[in-house]
C-alpha cells in the first residue's frame, strides 16, 4: 500500500507554514525514493498543533506536529510513514485532548479528509441529510430543522426553522438561499474552516434548505479575505453539479437547485443580512431597514432565506440523524452544538465543537490553557467586536444565549479573544467605537455621527479631560447608538464599551491619576 | 513610474469584462472586481462604460466603486501587505508589528512606498485569529508574525 500523508491546506495552516513542510516532504520522498501519496486536507483546527501532519498507518492515523521544514528529515529517519516516535509525535489525532474532548457534527469530518474528494465526503456520512430530504415533502423537513432546536449560528439565534417556515408560506415564483459567509468578527474562523475544509457540507446543506423552501438558487457570499474559501467554494461548486448534487434534478429527484459563488469587497458591514443582500443586487452595502423581512423581501425583492454558514452546516446531520439526535446536545433554549473558535492570546487556540453549557472559564482556563504570554488573563471578548469584555469574575457564565444576555453580553459567532493583564480598556473601548467609525454604512445617524463623537469622548477621557462629564456622555451616547441604530453594528458597539467601563473602571480613571497608581 | 493605459484602451477591456459578466444576477460587484484584477485598480474611465452597460448612472456605480474598502482608484505597489489590525490580533501585539513595519518601509497605512514597491494597508480580520498576529502579503497568509518574519517580509517586498 503506498504511504499516505496528510497536509493540511486550510489557510490558519498555510499560515503557519504548511506549504513549505509539504514541500520538504515532497522533496525528501524524492530524494529517498519513496513512493507517497501527499493529501492537502484541510484543518482539525487546533491550530497550535499547525501545521499538523498526519500518515496512514495499518494501526490508523498517526499525527505529527507543529511540524518545521527542519523537522522533516528527522520525521523520515524515524520512520514517521510507520508511525515512528519523533518529538513531534501527537499519536492518533482523534485522541489529541484538545480533539478527543469534543462533540463534533457540523465539523465531523472537516480537516479529514482531501476536502475536493466527494467521494471521501460520501464515506464520511455526507450526502445522507439531503438524500433523506429529497424524499420528504418541504414542511416536513422544516418541521425537522424547527424541532432540532438549531438557532441561527451568525449571532442573532434566530430560529433556522421560523426562518425556513416564513419563506415556503410564500407564493413566488422565485426564492433564494443566501448563505452569509461575510465572517467579519474578529477572533472567528468557523466558516473559513468549514469552506475550506469540508466545503460539501454547506453546499448539501444549501441544497436542503432549497428544496425544504422552494427556492432554486442559492448564493454564497464570501468576504474578499478569505481568498483561499473562495477557490475552495468554487471547485467545490463545480464538483457537486457534475456529481448531480446540484443541478436540475437535485440527487435525481425532480427538485432543481444550484448556486454560485460570490465575493464580497471588504466592508464589515455587509455582514449584515440586508446590507450583504444590497452587495449582492451590487449596490452600496447599506443597511435595509426592517420589515420587510428579508424572508417576504429579500434578494431581488423575493422570498429569501439568509442563514450563516454554521446554520446552514448543521442541517446535513439533523436530516441524516434527527431533531431529536441534535436537540439532545445543549441547555436551555441553546439546542445542539457550537463551533466555539479560542483566539488571540491563548496557548492553545483553535476550533472547540461542543454541546452549549461549558462556562467561559472553563473554555478559557482548561481547554485554551490560558494565555500564550503566560500572564493572567484579564479579559475575554465573546462575539467578535461587537461582543461584550468579560473579566474573570464572570467566568462561571455558561455558553448559552440567554445567558450571556443576561450578564449584558452576547456569544455571536462564537468567537473569543482572549487578553493578557497587559490590555488596556480605555484603549479596547476606543477601538470598538472607532471600528464602527471605520465601518459603518453611514445610513443612519447613531452609528455614522455617535461612533466618531465617540472616539473623541474616549480621547477627552485618555487626557483626563472633564472625567466624570465625559464618562456620563459615553454612557449617554451608547444608549443612543444601542436603542437608535438600523442595525448591529451601531447597536452593539456599545457592548465592548460600556462591558470595558463597567468590568475595568481602573482603565478610565483620569490619566494623572493612572500613572500614579502604576 | 507605472503606465497607465490609454482611456480608449481602458473603455474597451471594460467593455469586454462588462459583456461577460452583465447577464449575471447583480452583476456590478462581480465587473468591478474583474476590472480592479484587470487594471488593478478602478479607472475613472471604466465608470462610464460600466454605467453605460448596466443601464446605471455614473453616479450610482461611483457610489458602489467608493463604498468598498477593496476598490482602488489609483494602483497599488507591486506588493501589497495587509496587516491585522483587529482585536484576536491586538491581544497579540499587532499594535508594535504595524509600529515596526511601518518604520521599516517609512510609510503609513494607505500608503505606497516612493520606489513603489509595496502599499501598506490595515486589514479587520484574515480569519486567522488562533495565529495571532496575521498578516496577508499579495494573498498569501502569514501568521504568528515575529521580527524575524516581519523582517524576511520587508527583504521580500524590497527585493
Amino acid at each position: 500500500m503506498t504511504p499516505r500523508i496528510y497536509i493540511p491546506g486550510d489557510s490558519g495552516a498555510l499560515a503557519l507554514g504548511a506549504e513549505k513542510v509539504a514541500k520538504a516532504i515532497a522533496n525528501e520522498l524524492a530524494e529517498r525514493g519513496i513512493e507517497a501519496k501527499i493529501v492537502r486536507n484541510g484543518s482539525r483546527g487546533a491550530y497550535f498543533l499547525e501545521p499538523m501532519v498526519e500518515v496512514a498507518t495499518a494501526n490508523g492515523r498517526v499525527a505529527y506536529g507543529p511540524v518545521k521544514p527542519s523537522d522533516v528529515k528527522s520525521l523520515f529517519d524515524s520512520g514517521f510513514l510507520k508511525g515512528g516516535h519523533h518529538k513531534r509525535w501527537l499519536g492518533a489525532p482523534d485522541k489529541i485532548p484538545f480533539l478527543a474532548k469534543q462533540t463534533r457534527l457540523t465539523f465531523a469530518r472537516c480537516g479529514i479528509n482531501d476536502p475536493l474528494s466527494l467521494d471521501a465526503y460520501k464515506s464520511l456520512g455526507g450526502l445522507k441529510g439531503l438524500q433523506n430530504a429529497v424524499a420528504m415533502a418541504p414542511a416536513d423537513i422544516v418541521k425537522q430543522v424547527t424541532e432540532s432546536g438549531l438557532r441561527g449560528r451568525g449571532g442573532a439565534g434566530f430560529p433556522t426553522g421560523i426562518k425556513w417556515k416564513t419563506v415556503l408560506d410564500t407564493t413566488s415564483e422565485r426564492k433564494y438561499i443566501v448563505c452569509n459567509a461575510d465572517e467579519g468578527d474578529s477572533a472567528t474562523f468557523a466558516d473559513r474552516m468549514i469552506m475550506e475544509g469540508d466545503p460539501f457540507v454547506l453546499i448539501e446543506g444549501m441544497a436542503i434548505a432549497g428544496i425544504a423552501t422552494g427556492a432554486t438558487k442559492g448564493f454564497v457570499y464570501i468576504r474578499s479575505e478569505y481568498p483561499h474559501a473562495v477557490a475552495v467554494m468554487n471547485k467545490a461548486v463545480e464538483i457537486a453539479r457534475k456529481a448531480g448534487v446540484l443541478g436540475v434534478n437535485v440527487l435525481g429527484s425532480p427538485n432543481a437547485f444550484d448556486m454560485e459563488i460570490r465575493v464580497g469587497a471588504g466592508a464589515y458591514v455587509c455582514g449584515e443580512e440586508t446590507s450583504l443582500l444590497n452587495s449582492l443586487e451590487g449596490k452600496r452595502g447599506v443597511v435595509r431597514a426592517k420589515p420587510p423581512l428579508p424572508a417576504i423581501q429579500g434578494l431581488f425583492g423575493k422570498p429569501t432565506v439568509i442563514n450563516n454558514v454554521i446554520s446552514l452546516a448543521s442541517v446535513p446531520v439533523i436530516m441524516d440523524k434527527g431533531a431529536a439526535f441534535y436537540k439532545d446536545f445543549g441547555m436551555g433554549r441553546s439546542r445542539g452544538t457550537i463551533p466555539i473558535q479560542i483566539a488571540g492570546n491563548v496557548k492553545q487556540g483553535g476550533l472547540f465543537e461542543t454541546a452549549f453549557g461549558l462556562t467561559l472559564g472553563e473554555i478559557v482556563d482548561e481547554i485554551g490553557g490560558g494565555t500564550s504570554t503566560g500572564r493572567p488573563v484579564k479579559a475575554v471578548q465573546v462575539g467578535g467586536p461587537l461582543g461584550a469584555y468579560f473579566p474573570r469574575a464572570l467566568f462561571d457564565t455558561p455558553f448559552d444565549y440567554e445567558e450571556f444576555a443576561k450578564r449584558d453580553g452576547l456569544i455571536g459567532h462564537a468567537g473569543i479573544t482572549v487578553f493578557d493583564d497587559t490590555a488596556d480598556m480605555l484603549k479596547q473601548a476606543r477601538f470598538a467605537m472607532e471600528f464602527c467609525a471605520i465601518e459603518s454604512c453611514g445610513k443612519c445617524t447613531p452609528c455614522r455621527i455617535g461612533s466618531t463623537r465617540g472616539v473623541e469622548t474616549i480621547d477627552r477621557l485618555a487626557a483626563g479631560i472633564e472625567p466624570e462629564k465625559n464618562l456620563a456622555l459615553v454612557t449617554d451616547l451608547c444608549n443612543t447608538m444601542k436603542f437608535g441604530s438600523l442595525c448591529a453594528l451601531g447597536g452593539f458597539t456599545p457592548y465592548p464599551v460600556m462591558s470595558s467601563i463597567t468590568h475595568f473602571p481602573e482603565d478610565f480613571k483620569p490619566a494623572p491619576a493612572r500613572v500614579a497608581a502604576e | 513610474m507605472t503606465m497607465q493605459p490609454a482611456s480608449t484602451e481602458i473603455a474597451s477591456r471594460t467593455a469586454a469584462i462588462v459583456q461577460e459578466l452583465k447577464d449575471l444576477e447583480g452583476p456590478l460587484l462581480p465587473i468591478l472586481h474583474g476590472i480592479q484584477e484587470e487594471f488593478g485598480h478602478v479607472p475613472q474611465d471604466a465608470v462610464p462604460v460600466i454605467a453605460d452597460g448596466l443601464n446605471l448612472s455614473r453616479a450610482e456605480v461611483h457610489g458602489v466603486v467608493t463604498f468598498y474598502h477593496d476598490f482602488r482608484s489609483r494602483p497599488a505597489g507591486r506588493h501589497v501587505l495587509k496587516l491585522c489590525q483587529a482585536e484576536a490580533c491586538q491581544s497579540m501585539g499587532s499594535d508594535a508589528v504595524a509600529a515596526r513595519v511601518k518604520q521599516l518601509l517609512g510609510i503609513d497605512f494607505h500608503e505606497t512606498t516612493r520606489d513603489g514597491s509595496v502599499t501598506l494597508e490595515p486589514v479587520y480580520c484574515l480569519g486567522l485569529c488562533a495565529c495571532s498576529p496575521s498578516a496577508m502579503l499579495d494573498g498569501e497568509v502569514i501568521g504568528r508574525l515575529d521580527d524575524d518574519k516581519i523582517d524576511e517580509i520587508v527583504a521580500e517586498v524590497r527585493s
